[in-house]
């Protein structure tokens, strides 16, 4: 089944909207952040209008709403990704602050001087400076799976590293500037043979394609509502109960307790435990409208779609004169092309194209060691998500060939 | 805002006058904008009154390559105390257009560079450019 874009596109008030007088938004730029289906938008007002109260303590009849429909957003997300029970998904702030809530429990705990801790060369700066930073603290060593030329995990690297019997795996599951698609199960399984425990950042996998963590058999994974359609402010912590269980608390406070005394207290049950303090109780509820609006559409249908968009894009920029696309072929990638142009510097590509309406993003992606391995500064990127139509991508050719008459 | 990319920047970015470096030279400075990775370096030869000569090398965007040719030409007979005292407005008058907050660090690398170097500081965050 193929997806009717534009009824679909009817949901999204703001792609219509124009930009400059005769043109429109065209949104390239979802790898940041997504747009908002008017669902999401509504769910989270009639919370506000209707149930607005704070969640877990009061007894009244808002609380008992506003409680039950923070939790069924959980039960959504652990159902949504195939987590075999609601209380592995832990609510934080985005991706971010899943990892960081890793390196400063499990790996405080688990990871020692010395212990070798691997990452990837193509990490977005959230799934890296945690790990410097905890590798400063602990006297840890990280190491790194290269990046072919091709812009795909150097695997043959990586089983040496294995060797060395490292404590810890974390690695994304999409390059958000390559647009690699990782052998996710295969890197899991391999870092479990070695003894090692594996963070999977999935920010860019799980609003593009069916996740199923049992699958993957990853031990935690991170994402974050707002590439999936849903608002800023909640992310996403799974995690393995057995691990989950025996990790100490994050940040202290309210609700993540069971007891307090004046000198102790008792940690909440899971996934209390990890979530201290009033939540993002109207984000949560916009987050499972955008789950049930991805799922009305179908992850496979839009797996395929955003597969078929960025076949046609590579074909149709690739004639562009002097335009270099960086990353794998069509079959490893998924929604992400970044390229450069010769002798434009991407700051003036994206403002240029901004005049047709175009919205990409230009700089180093939070990736800027990746851009030092290709020895580019910087790149512009265009990537897709449900809504993008072969017409966006026609316009953003024509921007492009504005932007090499410009500088010709 | 093609406005922004109007001739007179194009042509100053593709073929600058004052791309180089001078050596020997009288004071010599680099700074880059963390954000997009632009660079500037500016060499000068003064005799210790007037600026006589000037070169800039760098990478980065045309706003921020064709600001600092202009620059350059634009302080080439100068006395250094004026060149002190230029400010953001007089690099906007140099380059003719308006600049939203993001690109206006663009403009402003070189003036940053060559007010670091003419005060001989060591950390330009502290430079006034108003």
């Amino acid at each position: 089944m193929s997806i009717n874009l534009q009824k679909l596109r009817q949901d999204f008030l703001i792609l219509h909207r124009e930009i400059h007088p005769g043109f429109p938004l065209v949104y390239l730029d979802s790898a940041a952040t997504t747009q908002k289906p008017d669902s999401v938008l509504r769910a989270m007002d009639s919370y506000y209008q209707q149930s607005n109260a704070n969640i877990h303590r009061g007894v009244h009849t808002l609380a008992e709403e506003a409680t039950a429909l923070y939790e069924q957003a959980r039960a959504k997300v652990a159902k949504f990704i195939n987590s075999s029970r609601p209380d592995q998904i832990i609510f934080t702030r985005n991706t971010t602050e899943s990892i960081n809530l890793i390196a400063n429990t499990w790996a405080r705990v688990n990871i020692k001087q010395g212990d070798l801790i691997v990452l990837t060369e193509m990490e977005h700066h959230s799934n890296l400076v945690p790990w410097q930073m905890l590798a400063a603290v602990t006297g840890a060593e990280l190491e790194f799976i290269p990046v072919t030329s091709d812009g795909l995990l150097d695997l043959e690297s990586y089983r040496v590293l294995l060797d060395r019997s490292p404590r810890l795996v974390a690695f994304t599951a999409v390059s958000n500037v390559l647009g690699t698609i990782n052998p996710v199960g295969e890197i899991v399984e391999m870092a479990h043979a070695a003894g090692a425990i594996t963070l999977v950042d999935a920010a860019q996998a799980v609003p593009h394609m069916p996740v199923d963590v049992q699958n993957w058999n990853a031990d935690f994974l991170a994402f974050s509502a707002h590439k999936m359609l849903g608002p800023t402010g909640i992310g996403v912590l799974y995690g393995k109960r057995e691990l989950l269980e025996i990790m100490p608390p994050y940040l202290g406070g309210g609700d993540m307790i069971k007891t307090v005394h004046l000198r102790n207290f008792l940690p909440n049950d899971l996934p209390h435990k990890f979530e201290a303090g009033t939540p993002a109780i109207a984000e949560a509820i916009g987050f499972k409208a955008a789950i049930d609006y991805l799922e009305s559409v179908g992850m496979e249908n839009i797996a395929a779609h955003e597969r078929e968009i960025c076949k046609y894009a590579l074909e149709t920029i690739a004639e562009i004169p002097g335009l270099k696309i960086i990353g794998p072929a069509a079959n490893y990638r998924g929604g992400v092309i970044a390229f450069t142009m010769d002798g434009i510097h991407p700051h003036d590509v994206a403002q240029i194209v901004d005049e047709f309406g175009v919205a990409v993003r230009a700089g180093h992606h939070c990736a800027q060691p990746l851009h030092e391995k290709f020895g580019l500064p910087a790149t512009t990127r265009a990537s897709f998500y449900i809504y993008t139509t072969r017409e966006d991508i026609d316009m953003l050719k024509r921007s492009l060939l504005r932007v090499v008459k410009i500088f010709t | 805002m093609d406005d922004l990319y109007r001739e007179i920047i194009i042509d100053h970015y593709k073929n600058p006058s004052y791309r180089g470096h001078l050596d020997p030279n009288d004071f010599r400075y680099e700074d880059d904008n963390p954000l997009c990775g632009d660079h500037i370096e500016i060499t000068l030869r003064t005799d210790g009154e007037k600026i006589i000569d000037g070169r800039f090398d760098g990478k980065g965007c045309a706003i921020s390559q064709a600001s600092a040719d202009l620059l350059i030409e634009f302080i080439i007979g100068k006395n250094i105390e004026d060149a002190r005292k230029l400010t953001k407005e007089d690099i906007l008058d140099l380059l003719g257009i308006e600049l939203g907050p993001v690109r206006l660090k663009c403009a402003l690398l070189s003036l940053k560079v060559l007010k670091g170097g003419l005060y001989g500081l060591g950390d330009t965050s502290e430079i006034p450019l108003d």
